[in-house]
């Protein structure tokens, strides 16, 4: 896998099938309905359990607006993943170019993901520090390498970005 | 009758005036003190706390406290370096309504953030 910056877009070329497909689950991971721990993480409480009247009043006004805006940035990953399903060979690689002007929704995206896997499997601080860990033996050992694959694509995202702080 | 009527209306008046009066001896007190006490809540500083989260990276949460505090990058690692060894740290205090506000935009950006009373 080889990723660089053009003027107008960050280009991730030559992605392998494996590396692909993770992409492409990026919009199914950031949907924490079948795991409250995810959802919990993502929509978390604004003020501790003292506050009941701001937590009931955020519940009812902001999670939904957060709700639409992380869907919003989910929508536009979404659109530019269909250039996955574009190749002609099924185990070839592919290239996947993301414009600068959704560089804001893949960070967004990209962070939804890494929070609800980790926030699903339960992921310990020690075990998300640990990036020699040894190759899949379970789904969890998935959940971990996409958590830390999605966060080496955020890095490049804020390093390339950073450069020019306006665009995005 | 008609005069009966008139004893029943100045009794019912006077029930209904009875009433007032302490309806507004009664509502009125505690309407008073809870104003007093929201006056005194929201001017009161609220901090906006970010708290440790092992998933997001570093380099986001300092760019996160850039766009939303507008600080500069220096002061904004150093916050981040105190969520990270302290477990939280305070970004900001003042008037509980911004403080909200920015507990909403740091959720935007999906950190761990909360609004506490200042001590």
């Amino acid at each position: 896998m080889e990723i660089c910056r053009q003027s107008e877009a960050l280009e991730i070329r030559e992605l392998d099938p494996f590396l692909a497909e993770l992409l492409r689950q990026i919009p199914e991971s950031v949907n924490p309905k079948d795991s409250p721990a995810a959802e919990e993480r993502l929509f978390s409480a604004p003020a501790s359990a003292e506050e009941k009247e701001l937590r009931a009043e955020w519940k009812l006004y902001v999670v939904p607006e957060l709700r639409r805006l992380f869907q919003s940035a989910t929508e536009i990953v979404r659109q530019d993943l269909e250039q996955l399903h574009c190749t002609k060979k099924p185990f070839a690689n592919c290239m996947l170019r993301i414009p600068l002007a959704h560089a804001e929704a893949w960070l967004n995206a990209l962070n939804q993901a890494r929070l609800a896997i980790a926030a699903s499997y339960n992921f310990t601080e020690h075990e998300l520090c640990d990036h020699f860990r040894s190759p899949f033996g379970s789904r969890r050992d998935l959940g971990l390498f996409q958590v830390n694959f999605y966060g080496f694509l955020q890095e490049f995202i804020l390093r390339e970005t950073s450069a020019c702080p306006d665009e995005g | 009758m008609s005069g009966r009527r008139r004893v029943d209306e100045a009794e019912n008046a006077s029930q209904v005036i009875g009433t007032s009066v302490i309806a507004q001896s009664t509502v009125e007190t505690p309407t008073e003190k809870k104003e007093a006490a929201t006056k005194t809540e929201t001017q009161a500083p609220w901090n906006v706390v970010v708290h440790n989260d092992p998933v997001n990276l570093m380099t986001y949460v300092t760019m996160v406290f850039q766009r939303v505090f507008g600080y500069p990058r220096e002061r904004a690692e150093r916050h981040m370096l105190e969520v990270h060894h302290n477990g939280r740290s305070i970004l900001w205090s003042g008037m509980r309504e911004r403080a909200e506000l920015y507990v909403q935009q740091l959720h935007a950006y999906l950190l761990l953030a909360t609004i506490e009373k200042a001590a």
